[in-house]
């Protein structure tokens, strides 16, 4: 028996190859190159305005890249492959934006729905809205939470709803853009614990950008540095602080980066 | 099933009820009670059918066996909880992954059935009207109060002219008068071609085709030049007031302003509603003086009176008081269509819904309020003599 979103095989999740983003005359990516492996949290990270944003759009298909390979799960998504196969692949993935991006014309009940009617339009209403609570439920919200508008619910909350959106079809693959910006210390930790044991349990492959550094240090099993336009480097944070480059010496060694060590090793010990 | 056909069936999504839909059979267990087997792919993508046929199936049922299942995923996990908690049964056959899958999704409580309770009509609809009438005040209210605050705004310009927003003035100018050049002088051109070659085939039955310039001049100046405009301009900025002050409104840029102590009355009303009433004066002459070129052009094809001599006949039989007429009206529309549109669009309150319904009031109000008072003026200057 295999848990839905339980890698198939050892193939890699997603391959960026020599992508190239430009805006005018200024290039955000000059040639970056990125694996992420089935089964595992990375977290991106790099200064503001290095492209973390741009490069989970054009890996999800929003920001057409200049030059460059992308395949998700296996597939070539460069329009290729004709948009069935595109609508086959967005079956498989799930994406939290930054603010949510909930549709505010919706509750949030109705918001989880939006993919499940979108992709399985035969199931029964009341099943449909069934799941949609328990997905609801299954981030963390209180019940009633599933009636309120977007507009009624703090910023922590929209997170949640956003990430109960994006886990409404079982996805394999999960996007977080910046989860934990704007929560408060409590609701970050109890949101990285969330996005851990959804991993554990459902084999979710999560590509994380964030600056939040106890989140790099308690859940991401590896980080890609994005610096100079490119990926500099990927592994573990002691590997990435072993190469010694100044700009990961200075974001995971500043007073900030070595608290968040510090507390990373109290837990563990 | 050999592993590798699964993940053909799983990856291409192809929907086989033969192989991949999710069965149960229920067994007679004897002493361990009933038994239901269940298996296949228990995914969102298949468990439809098995979900309707658990929830009419008649217990009791004491062991659940998942050693069939062939995938599961969060949903299916939840309908086998939902299932073993409505039994009171065992589950039995689950792999250690989907045992964790189970004991997580079993940690959430139950989940009601929390359908919000919809009124019966004869309750809602009272209710809808009720919440109406109740609002109009309310509505009353804001506008009175939003008038006291552009008093105010405009008070405290006068007191420190040096805060007076000129660049958003010339701005909002620009996109209120200048860009609505080429749309209205079209619109105006071809309303002035339609009047006189209307008018001049119902005036030569009377053989009065020359009067064909006295309703032109006359028409356009006095009446439809401002009134068309104005509700161009409804269409064109008083609209694009109401959006754009609302979708700042939900993006908290107004609020923002508030705090560092900018009056968003003063910087963002105050110069939509004076580039309103301004532009509206010179687009009203614009338009007027275009339908008279437009009905001059007719006059030339059609009626053989010389296109000079058209616009020359206009200084004899139009009255003076006309171009005033309109010249008065001009303004007042465009501070209703100002109005309406800066008003609505701070209203906005919540989601984007918000933001085209308030842009859809502030139109139609506007255009609305604008016809109704020029049934008054036009009452109104005949009465004064200007007829």
């Amino acid at each position: 028996m295999r848990i839905n979103a339980h890698p198939d095989d050892d193939s890699p999740a997603i391959v960026v190859e020599g992508l190239v983003n430009r805006f005018g005359d200024f290039t955000v990516h000059d040639g970056l190159d990125l694996t992420v492996r089935r089964g595992e949290i990375l977290g991106v990270v790099g200064g503001s305005g290095s492209g973390k944003s741009v490069l989970m759009r054009s890996i999800i298909g929003l920001q057409t890249p200049a030059e460059g390979r992308i395949g998700v799960l296996g597939r070539n998504l460069r329009g290729e492959e004709g948009d069935e196969a595109d609508r086959d692949v967005r079956a498989r993935w799930g994406v939290l934006f930054q603010g949510g991006a909930l549709f505010s014309t919706l509750s949030v009940g109705e918001n989880v729905e939006v993919p499940i009617k979108q992709f399985y339009p035969d199931l029964d209403p009341a099943f449909r809205a069934e799941i949609a609570r328990y997905k609801v439920m299954l981030t963390g919200l209180p019940e009633d939470a599933v009636q309120k508008y977007p507009a009624e619910l703090s910023g922590g909350m929209k997170k949640r709803a956003g990430l109960a959106r994006a886990l409404a079809l079982d996805p394999e693959l999960l996007f977080l853009d910046e989860p934990t910006a704007g929560l408060d210390p409590i609701g970050a930790a109890k949101f990285d614990r969330l996005t851990r044991e959804l991993q554990e349990t459902l084999g979710l492959t999560v590509f994380l950008i964030t600056h939040d550094l106890d989140t790099l240090y308690e859940i991401c099993d590896r980080v890609a540095v994005i610096a100079d336009k490119r990926i500099i480097s990927v592994g573990t944070i002691p590997e990435l602080i072993a190469t010694g480059h100044p700009w990961i010496e200075e974001y995971f060694n500043g007073p900030r980066g070595r608290s968040a060590h510090d507390a990373h090793m109290q837990g563990e010990a | 099933m050999p592993e590798r056909a699964l993940r053909g069936a799983r990856n291409s999504h192809t929907f086989n009820p033969m192989q991949s839909a999710a069965q149960h059979v229920l067994i007679d267990g004897g002493a361990d009670g009933t038994r239901l087997a269940l298996s296949g792919q228990l995914t969102l993508a298949h468990i439809g059918p098995l979900e309707v046929a658990l929830r009419a199936m008649e217990g009791p049922v004491r062991v659940v066996d998942l050693a069939g299942v062939e995938e599961i995923d969060t949903v299916g996990a939840y309908v086998v909880c939902r299932l073993a908690r409505l039994h009171d049964s065992r589950i039995t056959g689950a792999s250690p992954e989907a045992g964790r899958l189970l004991a997580a999704v079993r940690e959430i409580d139950k989940v009601g059935d929390n359908h919000p309770h919809r009124l019966p009509v004869w309750e809602r609809v009272p209710t809808k009207l009720g919440e109406h009438v109740f609002h109009a005040r309310s509505g009353i209210y804001g506008v009175v109060a939003f008038f006291g605050q552009i008093l105010i705004g405009a008070g405290s310009l006068l007191r420190h002219p040096t805060r007076f927003p000129l660049k958003a003035l010339v701005h909002q100018m620009e996109l209120v008068g200048v860009s609505a050049l080429p749309i209205i002088g079209l619109m105006s051109f071809l309303i002035g071609i339609v009047i006189a070659q209307q008018g001049s085939v119902q005036l030569e039955q009377f053989g009065a085709e020359a009067l064909t310039v006295n309703l032109v001049g006359r028409i356009t100046l006095r009446e439809l030049g401002v009134l068309m405009t104005a509700i161009m301009v409804a269409g064109r900025s008083g609209s694009a007031f109401a959006a754009q002050l609302g979708t700042m409104k939900l993006t908290e840029e107004i609020d923002a302003m508030r705090t560092i102590g900018i009056s968003p009355i003063e910087v963002l009303v105050i110069p939509r509603i004076l580039a309103a009433t301004f532009m509206m004066i010179l687009l009203g002459f614009y338009a007027s003086v275009v339908a008279i070129i437009g009905g001059a052009v007719v006059g030339q094809a059609s009626l053989g009176i010389n296109f000079v001599t058209f616009l020359l006949r206009i200084q004899e039989v139009v009255p003076t008081h006309d171009l005033w007429v309109g010249l008065i009206k001009a303004p007042v529309f465009g501070l209703i269509v100002a109005l309406a549109g800066c008003y609505n669009g701070l209203q906005v309150r919540g989601n984007s819904e918000e933001v085209g319904r308030r842009t859809t009031m502030a139109v139609v109000s506007a255009i609305f309020a604008v016809i109704v008072l020029d049934a008054f003026f036009a009452v109104f200057f005949t009465e004064v003599g200007w007829g």
